[in-house]
């Protein structure tokens, strides 16, 4: 796992070679790509990053934004019955 | 002062990777089966997404049994708080940032606030010189202050990287950014789920066929609408 990989690194000094970092910016990128529909070869790490930056606060303020609205719900919903249709349907799968 | 129950959480979700390495090697004895007992495990699939609904429905059961705030934004946050604990849960340790989720609610309890921010705060400062360091050596020695800027953003954005290197946030912020939208995809279908049940729940149980909501829709879209629901609401 990469994890495993970065671990190693630190502990042995700075074994990084551009490859690996070039390697997870792609992946990166693969996510993005999706999101802004244009071919993905084209971006620099920068700009990868900084759309990077931008999503991730676009999802942070999504999922702000998701609990409003659910802490509303659940003033006037009982939980315990949902509860019991999501269990359930976990159950036949 | 740091409470021992904080390098408890650490230390047990060290040793559950380190059960689950082991189970997975006397599997197979073979590294490539350690990798693929994580792939099986994917924030895309149906299944994580309806045992992090059950996890959030639960959470949020909590919240609202245990009204401690009663202004709105602080329930927001409440919630918003059971959700990323949920999520880091469902990550099962394997990542840094919802062991840092899940190690930062710990820490919350035990020391206040404002000590916390400034511990940090002083901490920071002191970090900040030795990580431009290694990230400059990362990039041949070359001064690029647009990357490492935006490297040092992107850590701060992902909770768990503030002071790692480049390649651990990128790895980190790949595997958060579909956490983030699997979250997303659950929440919206708990809210709609909910909304349903309420607003069925205050009209009268006539039909009980139109407005049954459907939980099949928290996952794969195979299965009969559970009929037997509309007699929990109704």
């Amino acid at each position: 796992m990469s994890s495993r990989r970065s671990r190693s690194r630190q502990s042995g000094g700075s074994r990084i070679s551009d490859d690996q970092i070039n390697d997870l910016v792609s992946k990166l990128q693969q996510l993005l790509a999706e999101l802004r529909h244009r071919r993905s070869d084209k971006a620099s790490a920068a700009r990868v990053l900084q759309e990077t930056c931008n999503y991730i606060r676009s999802l942070h303020k999504e999922v702000d934004d998701l609990s409003e609205r659910l802490s509303e719900l659940l003033e006037t919903t009982d939980v315990s019955s949902a509860q019991a249709a999501v269990i359930r349907s976990l159950l036949t799968q | 002062m740091e409470s021992p129950a904080v390098p408890n959480t650490v230390v047990i979700s060290e040793r559950a990777r380190d059960c689950r390495k082991k189970r997975s090697k006397n599997k197979s004895q073979s590294r490539s089966q350690n990798v693929e007992f994580s792939h099986n495990f994917s924030w895309k699939s149906d299944k994580t997404q309806q045992i992090y609904s059950s996890r959030l429905l639960q959470a949020l059961r909590q919240v609202q049994l245990n009204p401690s705030s009663s202004s709105a934004p602080q329930r927001g946050r409440a919630v918003r708080e059971a959700a990323d604990r949920a999520l880091a849960v469902a990550a099962k340790g394997k990542t840094r940032w919802s062991r840092a989720i899940l190690t930062n609610r710990l820490k919350l309890k035990f020391m206040k606030r404002s000590k916390r921010q400034r511990v940090r705060v002083s901490a920071g400062v002191s970090r900040s010189e030795k990580r431009r360091v290694g990230i400059l050596r990362l990039k041949k020695g070359k001064n690029l202050p647009a990357v490492q800027r935006k490297a040092r953003v992107l850590g701060r954005l992902v909770p768990g990287c503030r002071k790692e290197p480049l390649p651990v946030i990128l790895d980190e912020a790949t595997d958060y950014i579909s956490a983030l939208e699997m979250q997303i995809r659950a929440m919206t279908a708990v809210t709609e789920l909910l909304s349903r049940a309420s607003s069925s729940g205050t009209r009268s149980s006539g039909t009980g066929t139109a407005t049954a909501p459907r939980a099949d829709q928290l996952g794969s879209a195979d299965h009969p609408p559970p009929m037997m629901y509309m007699s929990l609401v109704g």
